[in-house]
């Protein structure tokens, strides 16, 4: 995530004019303005609307409609959990127990620290290796617990590296 | 001489830990100042074999499996390079492993053995010759190619592919479109995403023969945002196949043209539904259409377009490039050809599957599969996606095609097979159906934006034993208000996963639950 919580007006106009003659362009700039800053910021709405020539009503009806679509910035991290059958049928009730144990959070929250996000998901197309979980859009087959801890130490780590850098 | 290595790259490859394996055989080998190539090929499919390595020797390629990049050191000390067969992960030649030898591979031919992203290997292995044969004839007998294949839609319908191409070539339009969907959000499933990650020229050329088969000059790909390597690697085979002419404003020469898009999805399993992703595709909420006009009259845009599953139009280069009557001579009834099962969930070999039709679900799931994961009994098995029955035991010889399928309450869908051992709860699971429902429901119809929200309460108050009978009546009732009521499938097959677990397995449903358990397996946030 090279998400950022700066943004500036000018970055979501460059995103919608380079796609807004692209037919059935809203999407696509949506995802640009989501790729660009980490989330699609509130006060970007008007500036869509006026562009495209659509109302804010209608730009926050698609933004609302689409899981994907997130209106305050992520954590650093953003783990997705399967909550879907196939990895339901391998223990992935009690994985999902465990990682909200372990990260101290429920789905759709951010650790206090600002490091992990948790969203759930509805499948990552890897069902005969299941259950699994995506870290930053990879996908982890096979997960359990222990190796769910050790994912999250190494997040830590890098975490801690970063922040050290930063001073 | 350099030995030609193979790890592959597709998603279930990765996130067992192919790139470590890729990464460890390049250093050791350095060390050890022996040469490799490293080829970075896509799956076979034989996911509980994944990362398998394979090695190119002069008796074909030999396989080791699964491997962990701790392994590699070991493998190379007995051998690896030479294709010897001492270590304990040694599988012998890959063209010998029972369980690819078995399958009868018309669409996943090249999976696994090519590099994706190589125009040459796809050509090497008869790649765009379908392409090359349908320049040469005029729409009508391209349409009436597919027609004689007896291909249905693999989304799940089984509408008659070419039935629907023959509507859009006869609908007059200035401009026309190929969509392909490949929202594939069906838990259980994943053959969507390995043709794109393993074999994409061959989705590529299947959407320019129905662009020249109907008439079409634009298409646009629909991919789930889960799938973000699906989409790179969509998006990197258009470039190249541009850059060759196999797409543009001049197909090979022909003064044809056909020009294709990939579009991200945004995490709404309803988007699957035809309509609602055209409406999606529109730029719009991914709310469902009401049906006619059809797609195939006044689809995108409101222009003639034909809606087709990844797999339909991954099974078109064949059919154009064999003929439709090679492909329609396998299979059982009217089920015609190979159907792509996706064996998932609780089983020891998991993994993709292509099988003529008619094949029972026991012998995949026995033969293939041996089994479950845990070695517990196997107790239930999902086919069809989350909107597909609940099979006991009774129901595991039925032959695997859509007439002996719909003729046993179920549904063949998309091919996803979810076992599960005796340890589920099916009334978990038909709480889970209902919960899902609410959770992506696109809200424009009432039974099925309201019924999943009812359906999860009355659920919850039968296991709470809150008047049980007369909460069963209801949700009997509330069912049969979805089936009947529901604009799309979304709505009127959830109670397909729910009633089947009361039908097969009602004493889950006698077990009374502890409401704090209860909010404790609630996946949403508190």
């Amino acid at each position: 995530m090279s998400a950022s919580l700066e943004w500036t007006p000018a970055q979501v106009q460059d995103c919608i004019d380079a796609l807004k003659h692209t037919p059935g362009a809203l999407l696509p700039i949506l995802h640009a303005i989501q790729e660009r800053i980490g989330h699609i910021p509130a006060d970007s709405v008007p500036i869509i609307a006026e562009s495209m020539n659509l109302t804010r009503a209608e730009i926050h009806g698609v933004i609302s409609f689409y899981h994907h679509f997130r209106t305050a910035p992520p954590g650093r991290h953003v783990i997705q959990v399967c909550r879907a059958e196939a990895c339901q049928a391998m223990g992935g009730r009690q994985l999902e127990a465990h990682v909200k144990t372990r990260l101290g959070i429920d789905y759709a929250a951010t650790t206090p620290d600002g490091g992990v996000s948790l969203e759930p998901i509805y499948c990552l197309g890897n069902c005969a290796c299941a259950p699994n979980i995506s870290v930053d859009e990879r996908v982890h087959g096979r997960m359990n617990a222990k190796r769910f801890d050790a994912l999250v130490d190494e997040l830590s780590d890098s975490l801690h590296t970063q922040s050290l850098e930063v001073k | 001489m350099t030995v030609r290595v193979f790890v592959p790259c597709d998603t279930t490859a990765l996130s067992m830990g192919a790139d470590d394996v890729a990464q460890r055989l390049l250093d050791e080998a350095e060390q050890r100042g022996q040469a490799l190539e490293l080829v970075r090929n896509g799956s076979r499919g034989a996911c509980w074999l994944e990362p398998l390595v394979e090695v190119e020797t002069a008796d074909g390629r030999q396989a080791y499996g699964p491997v962990g990049a701790e392994d590699v050191p070991a493998l190379l000390d007995q051998g690896l390079l030479e294709g010897r067969r001492e270590h304990a992960l040694a599988l012998g030649k890959v063209d010998d492993i029972a369980w690819l030898a078995n399958q009868q591979r018309f669409t996943f031919a090249r999976a696994g053995i090519t590099d994706p992203l190589s125009l040459d290997d796809y050509l090497a292995h008869d790649g765009f010759r379908g392409l090359e044969r349908a320049l040469a004839l005029d729409a009508q007998a391209i349409v009436d190619e597919v027609k004689a294949s007896g291909l249905r839609g693999r989304g799940g319908a089984a509408f008659p592919t070419g039935i629907k191409w023959q509507t859009v070539l006869d609908a007059p339009a200035e401009q026309k479109y190929i969509v392909c969907n490949a929202d594939e959000g069906d838990s259980g499933t994943f053959a969507d995403r390995m043709v794109m990650e393993c074999d994409p020229y061959m989705l590529l050329e299947g959407m320019v023969i129905a662009g020249l088969a109907v008439g079409a000059t634009q298409g646009y790909i629909y991919v789930r945002s889960e799938y973000p390597l699906s989409c790179r690697m969509l998006n990197e085979a258009i470039e190249r196949a541009e850059a060759a002419g196999y797409l543009g404003d001049d197909l090979r020469g022909s003064g044809r043209r056909f020009h294709l898009e990939v579009r991200m999805g945004a995490g709404a399993y309803i988007c699957g539904e035809e309509t609602s992703l055209l409406e999606s595709l529109e730029g719009k909420r991914g709310q469902v259409r009401f049906k006619p006009p059809l797609p195939a009259i006044e689809g995108l845009f409101g222009q003639p377009t034909v809606v087709n599953n990844v797999l339909s139009l991954a099974a078109v280069p064949f059919i154009l490039d064999r003929g439709g009557a090679a492909y329609a001579e396998v299979g059982m009834g009217r089920s015609r050809g190979t159907l792509v099962v996706q064996l998932a969930g609780n089983v020891k070999r998991g993994g993709l599957i292509e099988l003529a039709f008619g094949t029972s679900l026991r012998h995949v799931m026995e033969d293939f599969g041996g089994g479950t994961y845990s070695g517990r009994p196997l107790r239930a098995v999902q086919v069809g996606g989350p909107l597909g029955a609940y099979l006991p035991e009774s129901q595991w010889d039925l032959s695997l095609d859509y007439e002996a399928f719909s003729g046993g309450d179920a549904v063949l869908g998309h091919g996803g097979v979810v076992m599960f051992d005796d340890s589920v709860d099916m009334a978990d699971q038909a709480r889970f159906s209902m919960e899902f429902c609410k959770v992506e429901s696109c809200g424009k119809c009432t039974p099925c934006r309201i019924g999943s929200t009812r359906g999860v309460e009355v659920i919850d108050r039968i296991r709470h034993d809150q008047s049980r009978e007369a909460n069963l009546a209801l949700l009997d009732e509330l069912c049969e208000t979805m089936v009947d009521g529901s604009l799309c499938a979304m709505g009127s097959m959830t109670p397909i996963p729910v009633q089947s677990a009361l039908t097969h397995f009602p004493d889950d449903f006698l077990r009374t639950v502890d409401k704090s358990t209860q909010a404790s397996a609630e996946g949403e946030p508190s």
